[in-house]
């Protein structure tokens, strides 16, 4: 793990995504004591002011500083992505081993399970579940996380069963070890590597669809901040308030390619059968 | 290759039933059932006219009558009413929005092709060089870039500054109809330049990192280094030995890049005011018009089972490797 972090340190691409992360994430934790204003205070004597010294990203249709809501916004994302990856990441990590361990009928069932999920265009598929619960923060957690499991299902199935069959399992068996002993203490530490890659890039997808959930109304609800939210009203005042689009969206594009690149520098660090350059 | 092509269709069989009980199993998810939205806050409904629902949706019968029942709809495309006002048989509604997505999607993925072969292929031919850092930038920003925010600024750009573009709508509602068929197709294609741009945009990042990288691969490959050690062009070599190798497997890319890409059709569509499926299943989820989500959903599954398993079969023929294999 250490020698994964100064490596990544050491790679360029890779530490400017982490900072950029970690900036966020300490915007998140200390929302309340970096942000100007109150985030839900409305103020019709400066409905929508453009940027300006007193407000940097100007107001929104409410008069409500929108850096302020921005800030409280990148608490949701984080929380929301996190939630979800963990939620994609548990029954990801549950079927893959059962299937990857197993074998025979078990991995058949939840191979074709895996492959009929994989139709359904997730878009799609979250939409109509969310058409029967009640549109929140918990809900879209839930739904998203349920919705992407899939390719951490596939990646820990094909590691635990290239694995399996190799000496040091055998002699795990021989010593007594169960099958969940097994597969948390000797198998699974060897699926780690491509987890942490598909984690980071499964955290920007989780954004990219909390906030495209939320411009479409369906996700985090107003006056609950969130960045697809706010571009709601950025289009509605399209003609009038560039501000009220751009910002939000520029933190969108950018926070997911924080996590996209570390993943994608993770995985160079990670994979030793790919060359460096 | 008959095996094989029975070996898929049995697949294809499984993974059809298995998306029908997916999306039937969401309809049951509804704390209130699946008529909620029609009884629900209506003072009008009496338990006895909610009784008479209930037996005409079947929904007093067990779960997997239910089932059967609405498979039995589903083979003669019946998908029942609509909740909402007019009342239309599903079916109907979706029969004139899905051409409209089906040929904007393909518009796109011709695009998308069109563009992310030359340019993934010369990036890897000239890997390293100052081209080659362009196309993997572009090809992040567009992993990255949120779709509803790219069709915003497109909208404010062209549509509000430059007052260029038409910003919603499919074709313009005021005089239409005298427009001789040029000019129609010139109204479109001014519509349609916008939610084209963005649905290529984001669906170009992984068919162009992926002929990148692949070109990239082959061309370090053995058989390479055989060709170009017997003095070969270097012509000819690319075009006619790497590009064979490296662009087969794009036809499974784009069997399964399709989700992705239709699934993009609900956010274009909803912001740019297209009347194509996209739009009727966010209309429908926010009306809650039950028939018509579980339609769209089992539909549009289908289209993509479907092209995945032509892709398949494609692939199977054009590379003799595949087929042999599975034997």
């Amino acid at each position: 793990m250490k020698e994964v972090f100064k490596e990544l340190i050491k790679h360029k691409i890779g530490f400017a995504s982490l900072i950029v992360i970690s900036i966020l994430v300490i915007l998140a934790l200390f929302a309340p004591y970096i942000s100007p204003y109150d985030p839900f205070e409305i103020n019709v004597n400066k409905i929508l002011l453009p940027p300006s010294f007193e407000h940097p990203l100007g107001t929104d249709l409410l008069g409500r500083d929108v850096l302020s809501r921005m800030i409280y916004a990148s608490r949701i994302s984080l929380e929301v992505s996190l939630v979800a990856v963990g939620i994609s990441i548990g029954i990801g990590v549950f079927l893959g081993s059962l299937a990857g361990y197993l074998g025979g009928l078990v991995d058949q069932i939840i191979s074709r399970f895996i492959d009929i999920m994989l139709c359904f265009p997730t878009i799609f598929l979250i939409l109509a579940v969310i058409a029967y619960l009640e549109p929140s923060i918990l809900t879209i957690m839930i739904v998203i996380g349920a919705t992407s499991w899939m390719g951490i299902a596939r990646l820990v199935r094909a590691e635990i069963m290239s694995l399996k069959e190799r000496d040091f399992v055998l002699i795990a068996k021989v010593y007594g070890a169960g099958t969940f002993r097994i597969i948390f203490k000797h198998l699974l530490p060897n699926a780690l590597p491509p987890i942490m890659v598909s984690a980071s890039l499964g955290l920007g997808q989780a954004i990219l669809i909390e906030s495209a959930l939320s411009f479409l109304g369906i996700g985090v609800q107003p006056p609950i901040p969130s960045w697809g939210n706010i571009l709601i009203e950025g289009k509605e005042a399209l003609e009038v308030a560039w501000w009220l689009s751009i910002f939000p969206g520029l933190a969108i594009l950018i926070t997911v390619l924080a996590f996209t690149l570390l993943g994608e520098t993770l995985q160079e660090i990670l994979n030793p059968k790919r060359e460096r350059k | 290759m008959i095996t094989f092509l029975l070996k898929r269709f049995l697949t294809l069989i499984i993974t059809l039933l298995g998306i029908t009980i997916i999306s039937f199993s969401i309809i049951h998810l509804a704390p209130g059932g699946p008529l909620s939205p029609l009884t629900e806050f209506n003072p009008k409904i009496t338990p006895e006219y909610r009784e008479k629902l209930v037996k005409m949706y079947g929904l007093d019968k067990p779960l997997y009558i239910q089932y059967l029942n609405w498979l039995k709809g589903i083979v003669k495309l019946d998908f029942g009413k609509s909740f909402s006002l007019d009342q239309r048989p599903v079916w109907d509604k979706i029969k004139e929005r899905l051409p409209i997505t089906i040929f904007i999607n393909a518009l796109s993925l011709i695009l998308i092709l069109l563009f992310s072969i030359p340019l993934g292929v010369y990036s890897a031919v000239k890997a390293g060089s100052t081209f080659d850092r362009i196309t993997t930038i572009i090809t992040f920003i567009g992993y990255a870039m949120p779709s509803f925010w790219l069709a915003i600024i497109l909208m404010m750009i062209f549509g509000v500054k430059l007052q260029l573009l038409p910003i919603s709508g499919l074709h313009s509602t005021i005089g239409y109809d005298e427009m001789s068929l040029l000019q129609k197709v010139f109204d479109w294609a001014k519509h349609l330049i916008c939610p084209l741009f963005v649905a290529t945009f984001g669906g170009m990042a992984g068919f162009l990192r992926y002929v990148r990288n692949s070109t990239y691969e082959v061309l370090k490959s053995d058989f390479i280094l055989f060709a170009r050690a017997k003095g070969l062009p270097e012509k000819v070599i690319i075009y006619k030995h790497a590009l064979r190798n490296a662009l087969l497997p794009l036809i499974t890319i784009l069997g399964l890049s399709l989700p992705g890409l239709i699934g993009g059709s609900v956010i274009f569509e909803t912001i740019f005011g297209i009347p194509g499926v996209g739009q009727l299943m966010w209309q429908a989820v926010m009306a809650r018009d039950y028939p018509v989500i579980m339609a769209n959903l089992f539909l549009i599954s289908f289209l993509t089972l479907l092209g995945n398993f032509l892709a398949d079969i494609g692939y199977a023929l054009a590379d003799p490797r595949i087929r042999l294999e599975s034997k």
